[in-house]
């Protein structure tokens, strides 16, 4: 993989922070956007801005044309059997209301449980305490070992009729850490509950395939992979979605509406209503072609070397450790750090100072980043346009910064 | 460390010192308000202690973790509001207030701050304002119940 002519597919890269060169390094908060997602953007409103479904006139045609393409090419991506599988949405949060609210309402009763694991990301965890507390079924965290992995025979022996829904992670927004996530999904079958995925961490980084993870459920949002903010993926397996009420209620959603009632439009309309996100559907896309043209296992590759390279430079900066034990296993390019006496804020403060954004606080993860005694972190995350150069420099300010704070 | 003297306008000498030597970190023996408050999206946390005696702060303990800036601000509101009226402290947290928010605030008023006028420099980082206010908002709480 040529990171430097990559670099150049992406205009923001070029920029300076404070009159040093931009090193972005909070990839798993967003992503930046190559110039052909950006261009296609500009292009949709220029030349076919139109709505979708509805007319008949040549704009309108190629608009639903193009909407309808970026779905085939977020099918491709994950291998979902149907382009009728994937939902568009905001976002990764948006999908998992939609499931919460849609499927949970129906299928979750009083004294029911539903397991998440101890690495969600807040918008995996919020919801189904709210769906939990209004059915008054049980919100239950699947068990870990002492070295802080999954207990897989704990929560087989923990899984039972009454498990509804077991939604995980795909990889930890704040470790970097892949979950189990097919093994857990082969015990979950022996249950009636369905399986979601969190893989807002994981589509970007890492070939993912939904047929073969056998999951019920995968969200993910544009944003973090090339693509731009206020689009995101709810994937369902569409005997799933079809027995599912809809979300919302509108346009677009119906097949036959009259002045008593409405009959549901068929797959993925059902869930769709109102004129969706045509441009940045389109947009995402395109974001997922520049990601398959590079190939997804080599941005992994390229990604897990990056990690490794940062994980062995960290070793030089005594004070700072970083969160969890990535020693045994492959890790994402994720990884949080933390200075005895330095808070994350002024650490984030300084190396902005430097141009280097990362992100610093909670990480949407609160009750995971707490479990390490500590109430915020710092994290660096990479992406297929980062370089070994860029961690060097992170390192280096580290250390400088380090020495500022201390007053020595 | 030149290439931080840009850096220098928020973490004046004055705020690192009081953040790696916090002042009046001893906590209160006998009768005081206390409170404790977080700002949530950081994790900066302040605990105050005041003995008030007829109108009069008479202690004061501040103590706490999170970043620079929570920290040196308490530990610089404490000797600053120290042996003061609570009248006074009301004023002098209204002029921290402005001038962390870039009002205009009185060359005599300013005066009045004494070391405090050091978090000055805050201003210019405005996602770090909250930070500076976290140990004065919780001041204020403890004196409104008072």
């Amino acid at each position: 993989m040529n990171v430097s002519n990559i670099r150049k597919d992406f205009p923001i890269l070029d920029s300076r922070i404070n009159n040093y060169p931009l090193v972005y390094l909070d990839n798993a908060a967003t992503s930046q956007k190559p110039r052909a997602v950006i261009d296609s953007l500009v292009d949709y409103y220029e030349n076919y801005n139109s709505n979708v479904h509805r007319g008949v006139h040549t704009l309108s045609v190629k608009a639903t044309e193009e909407y309808e393409n970026s779905r085939i090419k977020v099918k491709n991506l994950i291998n979902a059997k149907s382009s009728t599988e994937i939902i568009y949405t905001r976002n990764a949060t948006e999908s998992l209301n939609i499931i919460s609210y849609s499927w949970g309402k129906k299928n979750v009763h009083s004294g029911d449980d539903i397991f998440i694991t101890p690495f969600e990301h807040h918008s995996n965890i919020v919801p189904w305490q709210e769906l939990c507390r209004d059915k008054k079924a049980n919100l239950r965290y699947v068990p870990l070992n002492g070295s802080g992995d999954i207990d897989m025979d704990k929560f087989r022996s923990q899984l039972s009729q009454r498990t509804k829904l077991v939604s995980i992670t795909h990889m930890s927004n704040v470790l970097g850490t892949l979950l189990p996530v097919k093994e857990m999904i082969k015990s979950v079958r022996a249950t009636p509950a369905v399986t979601v995925i969190d893989a807002c961490q994981s589509v970007p980084h890492m070939p993912v395939d939904v047929q073969d993870l056998d999951c019920d459920f995968m969200c993910f949002s544009g944003h973090k992979m090339l693509g731009p903010t206020g689009i995101g993926v709810m994937y369902g397996r569409s005997d799933i979605l079809n027995e599912m009420p809809p979300f919302l209620f509108g346009g677009d959603m119906i097949s036959e509406v009259t002045y008593e009632s409405a009959q549901w439009n068929d797959l993925p309309y059902k869930f769709e209503a109102g004129t969706p996100n045509i441009a940045d559907a389109i947009a995402l896309g395109v974001a997922c072609d520049y990601l398959q043209d590079i190939g997804l296992q080599k941005i992994w590759d390229h990604e897990i070397q990056l990690g490794e390279y940062a994980v062995k430079k960290f070793k030089s900066l005594k004070n700072f450790k970083i969160l969890g034990d990535r020693s045994k296993e492959k890790r994402g390019g994720v990884f949080s750090f933390h200075h005895e006496k330095i808070h994350p804020h002024d650490i984030g403060s300084a190396l902005d100072k430097f141009g280097i954004a990362i992100r610093t606080g909670h990480h949407c993860a609160m009750p995971l980043v707490q479990s390490y005694g500590i109430v915020a972190a710092s994290r660096a995350s990479v992406y297929l346009y980062n370089s070994n150069e860029e961690i060097d420099k992170l390192i280096d300010r580290l250390s400088e910064i380090e020495e500022y704070f201390s007053g020595e | 460390m030149s290439e931080l003297t840009d850096f220098d306008e928020m973490y004046q000498e004055i705020v690192l010192d009081h953040y790696r030597n916090p002042r009046n970190k001893s906590k209160l023996s006998r009768d005081f308000l206390e409170t404790k408050s977080y700002n949530p999206f950081c994790g900066d946390e302040i605990e105050l202690q005041l003995s008030i005696n007829d109108g009069k702060l008479e202690d004061i303990s501040v103590t706490g973790r999170g970043c620079a800036i929570s920290q040196s601000s308490g530990s610089l509101m404490s000797e600053v509001v120290i042996n003061k009226s609570i009248n006074e402290i009301k004023e002098i947290s209204l002029i921290i207030r402005s001038l962390l928010k870039n009002e205009e605030v009185q060359e005599k008023d300013l005066d009045r701050l004494g070391d405090a006028f050091a978090l000055e420099g805050v201003k210019k980082f405005p996602v770090r304002i909250k930070c500076a206010l976290l140990s004065w908002a919780a001041l204020k709480d403890l004196i409104d119940q008072y």
